[in-house]
């Protein structure tokens, strides 16, 4: 495809794998890596990009198999090696960066005994050699304390921390290819903007090529110079990243980038009605743990924390992973006990009103969970779900529960759905549900954590714009948490800003987006790519 | 899959059968005595022979089975229903509930089973109620564990929080959300218990602390023909065959039952 200098180094021919079902998982795949290039494997969940990437490694899990098609790397046809020959490309030509930093480093191992187990499996050198060419690594990905870190065990460390490491023990063998699978899903905006500067860094460096296998349009034109979209297994696109994401040429590439979140106009805000939400001075702190003759230090989540949130308004908080927004939520809807300051709900003092009063406040207010596959009880029928909370209406009839039922799933778009269960769902049908189940008592205050995160970005776009729609029709207060600027910029009618549990900055939205005054926004913004996503390119 | 059931089935309601035929009719009366046709093999009149006092080993195993099943069952029922209650409260309400719970709990764990059991019969005299709750109380400990670790990661689930927000109570919390999704860890300890508590019956029986002589359990028919085990072997075998048919009756159908509750599992 490239057509200019040497062959290149990775070439996947027609690559067909298939499961136990009627339909292939990838079918008739093509395309190529160049050396040092980064190429970027797009596409939405299930697309297979994962799979054609463990296919390189015949990493496939038990049950799929590789029926035909061949793959290439430097000159080898990767299908005809014998299994011992094949194990000797593993970690050495081809190294793989994990999307769960949590759970791709083994807890019971120190970090330095993970990473010099690929030099002593593939390489002569020597202990001290070997510790010596670690700790440079280390050094190099940014790690503050090397020595001390060769010794520490994988819990001590951040999400990001150990995508570093990860990146450090897979670029120790300089790796002709290095494939990263979703490499930075799994961390905030900050972080994920480090972590990829560094690989991309690190792999120019070493003349490794990079395979970034991704679900974020950003990233692709950010981080790749070409870009293979994939769809049900199947190839929809490929070319030069920057063309792919400024003339796309496929209906399916176009609709992934529509799906990108962009600013709409902004809404008046409304200030006629008194607020429904009011925190003043608000504080959680996490009690320290008590050990033997002493406790350890509380850790402050929020600090002093004051906002209000009017009637029909979205006020978005975002922040880092870490930032206390979560908290700030829960908080709020005293799901986690305040340590100080005062809550009013409709001017009631939450904190000292009696249990009547924190009724009313508990039978207004709802919430959506971030996490779909957790929010809904697996036992239960979606119809029982979305009903649970009218229980506590008693006035209602049974028959008009039902009809509730029926017409908020018929507004969330599952008109019919009564009699299915969580598992049958997809993450943003269930997703649906949740919502459902939020606004079927019409609430006057809905907390929304991270409520599309969880989802594919297509699928997003449908969930936030019938968010927004529901919550224009119902008039529900919202205060929408978020590390992703670019939703939070499409729906939001004011923005706070969080660090470290302290609300550095707050605005309406295009106040913050525009002229955002502290730093910690600026560099937010500046991580979240906003400046130079390819939405600026396309429009 | 389909198969397991049926057999798990078949061999649970052979047993039922058995029982209820046995509570009005056996074809000798299983404590009648007769000494002149002691230890004599399997025959066309004993079909499963007879045991060192002449008595029919086939009626004794049919009266046996009720007392034997019923005996089981009560317990498990006792151990997993005290179990269940202790280890979700314990597990969901955390704090010093749970500390306190546990405490106890790690007592009565550190004693073996069959030891506490003992001592408790000891204390209620050989009753079958008493054995049923000397069992129950045994066993109940390792059940509470289990389900208590289960809760742990339930709880931090969000559909818990979801209940919480839409304004139900903590009891109605446990009892709809919380139980339900501890039901296939109980269904296979309820099995494995099944087994234990046969097992541990004999075990009491043979001590002279189960259900008093006379009266046929398979346990203390087991612990009788300890001594006669190289004369007249069927007197070992035929509750020994009982019993073991029995435990893979009740598993099968515990597994089938557990996948069945789980809507997960349900086949489109």
């Amino acid at each position: 495809m490239t057509g200019t200098g040497p062959a290149p180094l990775l070439e996947v021919e027609r690559l067909r794998l298939v499961a136990a079902g009627p339909e292939p998982l990838v079918d008739d795949l093509t395309f190529d890596v160049g050396r040092g290039e980064v190429v970027a494997l797009l596409g939405e969940s299930g697309s297979g990009k994962t799979l054609a990437a463990r296919a390189i490694l015949r990493l496939l899990p038990p049950g799929v198999r590789q029926v035909g098609g061949r793959i290439t790397l430097d000159g080898e046809d990767l299908a005809s090696l014998p299994p011992s020959r094949l194990r000797r490309l593993r970690g050495a030509a081809v190294g793989m960066v994990f999307q769960e930093p949590m759970v791709s480093l083994n807890p019971a191992l120190t970090v330095g005994a993970q990473m010099a187990e690929g030099l002593r499996l593939h390489t002569r050198l020597t202990r001290a050699e070997i510790r010596e060419r670690c700790l440079a690594m280390l050094r190099r990905v940014q790690i503050a304390d090397p020595e001390r870190c060769l010794g520490a065990f994988p819990h001590e460390f951040s999400g990001g921390m150990r995508q570093r490491i990860m990146l450090a023990s897979a670029m120790l063998l300089r790796p002709k290819l290095l494939i990263a699978d979703e490499p930075t899903t799994a961390l905030d905006t900050l972080t994920q903007r480090e972590v990829l500067d560094l690989l991309v860094e690190l792999t120019r460096d070493h003349g490794t090529a990079v395979l970034l296998i991704t679900h974020n349009l950003r990233l692709v034109a950010r981080y790749a110079q070409r870009a293979v979209v994939l769809r049900r297994g199947a190839l929809v696109e490929a070319g030069p990243a920057a063309e792919i994401l400024s003339r796309p040429r496929d209906p399916y590439t176009r609709q992934l980038i529509e799906a990108l979140p962009r600013r709409g106009p902004a809404r008046p805000l409304r200030r006629e009605e008194p607020p429904v939400i009011v925190a003043e001075n608000l504080s959680v702190v996490f009690p320290g743990r008590r050990r033997f003759l002493r406790t350890t230090p509380g850790r402050t989540a929020v600090d002093r924390v004051s906002l209000a949130v009017y009637p029909g308004e979205i006020v978005a908080v975002v922040g880092g992973s870490g930032s206390g927004k979560t908290t700030l939520g829960r908080a709020i809807l005293r799901l986690v006990p305040a340590s100080g300051g005062t809550i009013r709900f409709r001017g009631e003092d939450l904190l000292t009103a009696g249990p009547e009063a924190f009724r009313r406040f508990r039978l207004a207010c709802q919430m959506v969970f971030q996490d779909p596959y957790s929010s809904l009880d697996p036992r239960m029928r979606i119809g029982d779900i979305v009903a649970a909370p009218l229980r506590h209406l008693p006035e209602m009839s049974r028959a008009a529960r039902r009809a509730r039922v029926a017409e908020v799933l018929d507004e969330v778009g599952l008109a019919g759905f009564e009699r299915r269960y969580p598992h049958e769902l997809s993450g943003g049908q269930r997703q649906r549900v949740a919502i459902a189940r939020a606004i079927v008592r019409r609430p006057a205050f809905v907390v929304a954590d991270e409520p599309v995160s969880a989802l594919d970005m297509t699928i997003q776009q449908q969930v936030l714009a019938l968010f927004t729609s529901l919550q224009k029709q119902y008039r529900f207060a919202c205060l929408f948490i978020s590390h992703d600027l670019a939703a939070v910029e499409q729906i939001a009618d004011r923005v706070l800003v969080m660090q470290q549990g302290r609300i550095v900055e707050s605005g309406t939205r295009d106040e913050v987006f525009d002229r955002p005054q502290h730093p910690y926004t600026r560099a937010l913004l500046r991580a979240a790519l906003m400046t130079e996503g390819p939405s600026a390119a396309a429009g | 899959m389909k198969a397991n059931a049926l057999i798990g089935g078949t061999l649970v309601g052979l047993l039922a059968a058995t029982a209820l035929t046995a509570a009005v009719w056996t074809p000798f009366d299983p404590l009648a005595i007769d000494l002149r046709a002691r230890l004599e093999p399997p025959s066309a009149r004993h079909w499963l022979g007879t045991d060192e006092f002449g008595r029919d080993v086939l009626s004794r195993i049919m009266a046996g089975a009720g007392t034997s099943t019923l005996i089981a069952l009560s317990t498990v029922v006792v151990a997993v229903g005290a179990g269940a209650v202790v280890g979700v409260v314990a597990g969901y309400l955390r704090g010093s509930t749970d500390r306190i719970l546990m405490a106890v709990n790690d007592a009565l764990l550190a004693f073996p089973g069959i030891l506490l059991a003992l001592g408790l019969m000891a204390v209620v005299g050989p009753t079958t109620y008493g054995l049923v709750l000397a069992l129950g109380i045994a066993y109940a400990p390792s059940v509470v564990r289990v389900v208590r670790g289960t809760v742990l990661s339930i709880r931090e689930k969000e559909y818990i929080e979801a209940s919480r927000m839409i304004g139900d109570s903590g009891v109605y919390t446990m009892v709809r959300h919380v139980l339900p999704n501890c039901v296939a860890p109980l269904t296979v300890l309820a099995t494995n218990l099944f087994g234990t508590v046969v097992l541990a019956e004999s075990a009491l029986s043979f001590l002279g602390l189960g259900v008093p002589p006379p009266a046929p359990t398979w346990g203390n028919m087991l612990a009788a023909s300890r001594p006669y085990m190289e004369a007249a072997v069927w007197l070992s075998l035929a509750p020994g065959l009982c019993i073991a048919l029995t435990l893979v009756g009740v598993n099968l159908l515990g597994d089938a039952l557990r996948d069945r509750l789980d809507p997960r599992m349900a086949v489109a």
